[in-house]
């Protein structure tokens, strides 16, 4: 019976999704305000990649909201989690080979990571993704090495670090010229490492928060006791 | 044929959110409903990239000094797919810690026994 | 070109059929961890790329780990 109305209600929004679909032609150039931010990108903020100067620049008000949003889901999870603990139980080390190559591969992912969020502004990349990996590379050494644990007090203090360091850089924006998030340092010459201003401080500290957040979401969901 | 060369990428996003709702409405059990929620979201954010495309468009990045800017695809539904993937896993996380906490109190995952059980 | 696009779409949602049918946990997991992988491939041909290295990096590799570690602490199997 469920079955019947659920895809009777299916049938009613497929054709409406479908109606509307038809409206939108694929492949036609839509809006005006992304070709403003294509034509005057490099001048006003100094970033190559155009997306990053959207995300950071243009809209880092909903970055702001967002890294907060984060930061609730970690934390909810941490308190809903810490209700229900048992005792530990004895796991069973893993085979030589896997130790082996988890070991051997953490300094190198962490690099990659940092890589990637260090230059946001130049390639494809950013903040995001960079942290992501990162916890990729917590996660290998929780499979590999299972008699580890991160240590709390350094990932929750980097955590709260990282976006305090996102305000107070706002903060100062506000201080120094006109509105929240301004621009303050120099722009630099486009196509170098130390050019569009805030982008690269922002992204370093966005990374750091982002990666030890999801290395703690990790930690308090294995956490056997 | 030039209809389906046209809209291959919309019946992909479209098939995802209506398989995602369909598992939403139909399966009883909590972690199914789950994977039924994130696969929603991937067709949400497949189908707002799909929006800002141009044809014979190329990424909005300037790789080299005197890169056309011609044909660049649309930038502003990216950076907001950037931050929905982010929250899309957020609230994935939440939600199955929730689910952990309930299989603690009732020993059940089973929707329809646990609105049976009621306390 | 728009051959290699058809099979990948009619892959990916042979692989979200294939999440809601199984019964196994485990098994509907990795066909979800499928879906995202796929659609990070579509996001590249959609000239995205900074979204297909964050689609790639969460969806198929953060989400899968902790979907696998929720289902270890409750039952495996659908009942």
């Amino acid at each position: 019976m469920r079955k019947i109305i659920s895809i009777l209600l299916l049938s009613i929004v497929a054709l409406g999704i479908y109606l509307s679909l038809t409206k939108i032609p694929f492949g036609v150039p839509k809006s005006k305000v992304g070709k403003h931010y294509i034509d005057e990108g490099i001048k006003e903020t100094g970033a190559v990649n155009i997306v990053t100067s959207v995300v950071v620049s243009y809209r880092g008000f909903d970055t702001l909201g967002e890294v907060t949003v984060l930061f609730i889901a970690a934390t909810g999870l941490a308190v809903v989690l810490k209700i229900g603990r048992r005792k530990a139980t004895a796991v069973e080390p893993a085979s030589f080979v896997l130790a082996t190559g988890c070991r051997v591969l953490f300094p190198l992912i962490l690099v990659f990571g940092s890589y990637i969020f260090i230059h946001g502004h130049l390639t494809p990349g950013g903040g995001f993704q960079g942290g992501a990996i990162i916890a990729s590379a917590f996660l290998l050494i929780y499979l590999g090495c299972r008699e580890r644990r991160i240590n709390e007090k350094a990932y929750k203090s980097l955590e709260s670090l990282g976006g305090l360091f996102f305000v107070v850089v706002g903060l100062i924006g506000l201080a120094v010229g006109g509105y929240f998030l301004l621009n303050f340092l120099p722009k630099g010459q486009p196509y170098c490492l130390l050019s569009a201003g805030i982008i690269p401080v922002i992204y370093i500290a966005i990374g750091f928060k982002v990666g030890s957040e999801l290395a703690g979401i990790i930690d308090n969901l294995i956490e056997e006791s | 044929m030039s209809f389906l060369n046209s809209y291959i990428y919309y019946i992909g996003a479209f098939g995802l959110i209506l398989i995602g709702l369909y598992i939403i409405l139909v399966k009883h059990n909590l972690i199914k409903v789950i994977v039924g929620l994130g696969i929603l979201d991937t067709g949400v954010n497949l189908f707002l990239i799909c929006v800002g495309y141009v044809a014979k468009g190329t990424a909005p990045i300037f790789s080299r000094p005197g890169t056309d800017s011609e044909h660049m695809v649309d930038p502003v539904p990216q950076a907001l797919v950037l931050t929905a993937i982010v929250i899309g896993v957020a609230v994935l996380a939440l939600a199955l810690s929730l689910a952990i906490r309930l299989y603690q109190h009732y020993g059940t995952l089973n929707l329809r026994k646990i609105r049976e059980q009621k306390w | 070109m728009i051959f290699v696009v058809m099979v990948l779409v009619f892959l990916m949602l042979v692989g979200a059929i294939a999440a809601c049918v199984f019964t196994d946990l485990v098994s509907a997991v990795i066909a979800a961890a499928l879906v995202s992988l796929i659609a990070s491939i579509l996001f590249y041909f959609l000239q995205a790329p900074d979204v297909a290295m964050a689609e790639a990096a969460i969806g198929a590799a953060l989400t899968t780990a902790i979907f696998i570690v929720a289902i270890r602490r409750t039952s495996r199997y659908e009942q």
